[in-house]
């Protein structure tokens, strides 16, 4: 379980950004790039190691006009966190 | 002239040979043996039109190699360009030249990543582990990778000679704080297609190291990731070579010479286009030789009715070509393919009890220049 007042950054080595090829953002890491679907790009967007998750969240149910997105945004990030795409620095 | 085959997606990957100068002489590198031949290297505006045009195109990752890289006193230059034209950029080296101020330069100019490789500099190749001097350039370049906050990750090319040595290897890679390591068994192109019959381990040999990997790894855990790369030889179907020429993957050798390989020189009845003549968007997109591969209508059986073509794309040409004499065959390390035993009488020779010991009895040919004069006929 993330904590909601945890700041997620960027991992190390990680680079993100807009493909306009590829027309999505992508993620660069050595010798290799993962292609982010709409939501994982706007969730990655966010996780600058300033704003919490509960920010993120909030940010992305106002943006998005919607509700109930902090069960998925959590899940996204241990993944990210466990693929080594975002960490938390202390 | 267009020779367009379906609509390519972009090179995402591009991988610029920036020089044949190498201060190493492996046995095992898969650069032609007749780099020889190539008298002048693409001067730095030309590698900046190149890292332009390649983006323009979509390319992302950008692998700077050679040769030796660091032998070319413009990499920073290239470097700085390819950072700010938004490639992620990394350096395959031997670490040889890279100095403290080199690396601070380089760090400077955004450089993403480097990728150490370990080779045996010394022509003793069965003194491989107690060159000290290689071992204390190794050090003093990890720690300065460190120091400049980049991962450090070691490259280390397994074959016959060396492949024994994994418990050490992984020793000296933990010793010197790498993150990753890759021990990547050697590939059959080019110098190492010369030398198979002294490289190829045996079945045994990789059994052997395959087993010190992993007991490795349960020990360290985390703190080291370990890729163990077998010898495609080894295997029953073939890799997905460059996941199928001309789909992402885009080389540019130090004369210019544009290839969807960096083994693809060897392919005969094929033409490649030269970066001075023509530009990345016309060789990517419509050159013959970029295009003679895409799709699946230049299979032969059993590639052509094969469920498994849209996997791995028949594997590698060059692979066909050197074993069978034909490009356009199925890849021989598939046991599909009628020539499958090419590969397997070739494992079996080198599983043989009486197989070559790591003795010299006929020579490794090794990496340099009179050599590759003489294997230029």
């Amino acid at each position: 379980m993330i904590c909601a007042d945890s700041r997620p950054a960027l991992g190390r080595g990680f680079r993100m950004q807009w493909e306009p090829a590829q027309k999505a953002h992508v993620l660069l890491y050595p010798e290799g790039m993962v292609k982010l679907n709409g939501s994982a790009g706007e969730i990655m967007k966010r996780c600058d190691g300033v704003r919490t998750v509960a920010e993120i969240v909030s940010d992305l149910e106002s943006t998005f006009a919607t509700t109930g997105l902090e069960k998925d945004v959590q899940a996204f990030v241990a993944m990210a966190l466990e693929k080594r795409w975002l960490e938390i620095r202390q | 002239m267009s020779a367009r085959v379906g609509n390519p997606g972009p090179p995402l990957w591009l991988l610029c040979e920036l020089t044949y100068t190498c201060p190493l002489h492996c046995v095992f590198c898969y650069n032609p043996t007749d780099f020889a031949k190539t008298e002048q290297e693409l001067s730095t505006d030309d590698w900046i039109r190149v890292l332009r045009q390649g983006r323009e195109l979509g390319a992302v990752q950008l692998g700077l190699s050679g040769g030796e890289p660091l032998t070319r006193d413009d990499l920073e230059v290239i470097v700085g360009e390819a950072h700010s034209l938004g490639y992620y950029t990394n350096l395959i080296t031997s670490g040889v030249g890279l100095t403290e101020a080199r690396i601070q330069a380089l760090k400077q100019a955004g450089l993403d990543h480097i990728q150490l490789s370990f080779q045996d500099s010394t022509r003793e190749v069965n003194d491989f582990l107690s060159s000290t001097r290689t071992f204390e350039l190794k050090s003093k370049v990890a720690a300065l990778i460190k120091q400049y906050e980049y991962p450090m990750v070691l490259n280390v090319v397994l074959h016959r000679l060396n492949i024994e040595h994994v418990q050490e290897i992984l020793e000296m890679a933990e010793s010197m704080g790498a993150e990753y390591v890759e021990l990547a068994n050697t590939q059959y192109y080019g110098w190492a297609w010369h030398n198979r019959e002294r490289l190829l381990p045996s079945r045994e040999q990789l059994r052997r190291a395959e087993d010190v990997t992993n007991r490795f790894r349960e020990r360290v855990g985390n703190k080291m990731r370990v890729l163990f790369v077998v010898p495609d030889y080894f295997e029953r179907r073939p890799k997905p070579c460059m996941n199928g020429l001309g789909s992402v993957f885009l080389t540019v050798t130090p004369d210019g010479t544009a290839l969807p390989c960096h083994a693809a020189k060897t392919l005969p009845g094929l033409t490649f286009p030269n970066v001075k003549d023509a530009s990345i968007e016309w060789i990517w997109r419509d050159s013959p030789g970029f295009n003679h591969y895409r799709g699946d209508s230049w299979m032969k059986e059993p590639c052509r009715s094969c469920p498994e073509k849209a996997k791995d794309f028949g594997g590698c040409r060059c692979q066909a070509y050197l074993l069978t004499g034909d490009p356009d065959n199925a890849d021989p390390v598939c046991d599909l393919s009628p020539h499958h035993h090419l590969v397997t009488e070739m494992v079996n020779r080198a599983s043989a009890p009486d197989a070559p010991a790591p003795v010299i009895e006929r020579p490794l040919i090794f990496r340099d220049r009179k050599n590759s004069r003489a294997l230029s006929g």
